[in-house]
């Protein structure tokens, strides 16, 4: 063989190799798409690839699935849920790190370092070490099961990343242009909102982005704090019990999955270069 | 720094964050260390028995035994086809789109992954129409019996533990491209045009070239790892002998109400997970250290 000739054929392995586990990374999520708009008796007695020897036949399509669990499965009530704990979750953490960070990075106060040390200690402490002391104390102040607890909650577990991120953040911002506003003689507070916020856009948005998929993803913390009430149920802990209760109706699971992810899906497609400048800026929380 | 006389302003910025962390996270962790040592209830003194509970009860054993097997198994994994994948896509013109394919499920949660997947394992019997796509492919081989993934002692853990590279490979792959794309090309045509092979080139200098980023994604796996929960929880709940450490923790504290061992165990994970934690201190020091 020719030196062209190997090339051509290493070129064609490369897009083989590359395309298959491309395909391994989607067709499972493709599957579960299209399952969600079968009928039930199409999913259990076919494979949900079989719609594409009959791809352009719409009749076969239906959203039935989709107002079954909206309604009747609570996913509606469970998508509220999820907005409601999620956006004050994530506001209450960046606000709250804001300051803190602005103050390790800008001020100077006796045990700065060491404090700051904790917190990025504290970065590691599984949530699981935390579980129980919380969950009595909140049993006995009656915050077990409401919104007030769980955002708070997630404020904890969010800040030791959220403050270690725009700590690092605003410590990178040239020193400068601090300077020549304290000569002016701008104080802490106008330096924090006129400059470093408002320079720290890209790392706020990383931010925003994680904490959001972090909230709006957890199943645990919700599990914990929440319960099991329909009421206050996010989308994971509403469709987790349905895995266990609707056991083989993938038409309705798959269904309910989807709206779960919908809203992730749509910050990822549309904000995915923050994202990946969120996790190139500092390793993500676990 | 500019402003340089005592004054109240740091510690009005940063109050409310320790409050919430001395809250959350200090106190929890000082009352679960202390509580583990107590029975069920936390009233009696029980010294070590907790712990010795949870070093010889035959399905804590198993949970130890399956978070070691996710160890070993999902760390490789994602950092190693994490690192192909960097290396394999920047030589071709769709890499952005290769990328976000694989990046994907990062954005959703362990539990809709775990949807999707159990689908992707459904079982049926012989003969029957296979709906999970796992056993419809692999029923196109001669004498193959579909397989029940989830359930089968053999395959069950190693079924769990590709949903979460599934899920991870991502994120490697995000920070190992970063890092490969810092490589000075130079170096890599140097080596081409000595007359090295391509295999050469990635593990004389790619890999070496590579090692702090590789070591920085392997420990945030494995942290990761250690705590997994959510694929178990939705997934098998742990039956069939795919128990792990953080299930066997929910099922003490909310099914047996034993918070003694439930606090035991949770006790345990943290210190697996110290040595990893001094590991990032220093390496965030010598970050300082540099600045």
């Amino acid at each position: 063989m020719n030196k062209r000739a190997t090339k051509i054929c290493s070129r064609t392995i490369l897009h083989v190799v590359i395309i298959f586990a491309g395909s391994i990374w989607l067709v499972p999520s493709l599957g579960l798409l299209v399952s969600s708009v079968r009928t039930r008796n199409d999913v259990l007695s076919s494979g949900w690839w079989t719609v594409f020897s009959h791809l352009l036949d719409f009749s076969q399509y239906s959203t039935e699935n989709y107002s079954q669990v909206i309604s009747a499965s609570g996913m509606g009530r469970a998508f509220l849920n999820s907005l409601i704990i999620t956006i004050p979750s994530t506001v209450i953490t960046i606000m709250v790190a804001a300051f803190a960070a602005y103050a390790f990075a800008r001020m100077e106060f006796s045990g700065r370092q060491i404090l700051f040390a904790i917190v990025v200690g504290l970065l590691i402490v599984p949530i699981q070490m935390t579980l129980i002391p919380i969950l009595r104390i909140y049993n006995k102040l009656g915050l077990a099961g409401t919104f007030y607890g769980i955002w708070l909650a997630h404020a904890g577990y969010g800040l030791p990343f959220a403050i270690f991120l725009l700590r690092n953040f605003f410590g990178s911002l040239p020193e400068d242009i601090f300077e020549s506003a304290f000569l002016d003689g701008a104080s802490h507070h106008t330096a924090f909102f006129r400059l470093a916020l408002p320079l720290s856009v890209p790392a706020l948005a990383s931010l925003t982005i994680f904490q959001f998929l972090w909230c709006w993803n957890d199943l645990l913390v919700a599990l914990i704090y929440l319960g099991g009430t329909e009421k206050v149920a996010p989308l994971t802990l509403r469709l987790s019990s349905l895995v266990n209760s609707l056991g083989q109706n993938w038409h309705l699971l798959t269904a309910a999955a989807f709206i779960s992810m919908v809203l992730p899906l749509l910050v990822f497609f549309s904000l995915q270069r923050y994202f990946v400048r969120g996790i190139l800026s500092g390793s993500i929380k676990g | 720094m500019a402003v340089k006389k005592k004054d109240i302003w740091p510690w009005v910025y940063i109050t409310p964050a320790l409050l919430i962390l001395i809250f959350f996270l200090v106190y929890p962790v000082i009352n679960t260390f202390y509580i583990s040592f107590f029975g069920k209830d936390s009233k009696s003194f029980v010294g070590l028995s907790n712990y010795i509970f949870a070093f010889t009860k035959k399905l804590m054993l198993i949970a130890f035994r399956n978070n070691l097997l996710w160890l070993v198994v999902f760390t490789i994994f994602t950092v190693s086809l994490g690192l192909i994948f960097a290396v394999l896509f920047d030589r071709v013109r769709y890499e952005a789109i290769a990328k976000s394919i694989i990046f994907l499920p990062m954005a959703i949660s362990f539990v809709g992954a775990g949807v999707i997947w159990k689908f992707v394992y459904t079982y049926r019997p012989a003969n029957s129409p296979q709906i999970g796509i796992l056993n419809a492919v692999l029923s196109k081989f001669p004498n193959f019996e579909p397989i029940a993934w989830l359930v089968n002692r053999i395959t069950n853990n190693f079924a769990l533990i590709f949903v979460g590279i599934w899920i991870w490979v991502g994120f490697c792959m995000v920070i190992l491209s970063a890092a490969y794309k810092g490589i000075p090309k130079e170096l890599l045509e140097a080596a081409r045009v000595d007359g090295a092979t391509e295999l050469q080139v990635f593990w004389r200098i790619t890999i070496p070239m590579m090692k702090p980023t590789i070591a920085v994604v392997a420990t945030t796996m494995i942290i990761n790892v250690l705590k997994v929960f959510d694929i178990v929880y939705v997934m098998t709940n742990g039956e069939f002998g795919t128990e792990v450490i953080a299930n066997r923790m929910y099922k003490e504290m909310f099914h047996f109400h034993d918070f003694g061992r439930a606090s035991a165990i949770a006790v345990i994970l943290l210190v697996v997970i110290i040595p990893i934690m001094i590991i990032n201190i220093r390496r965030f020091r010598e970050q300082e250290a540099m600045r």
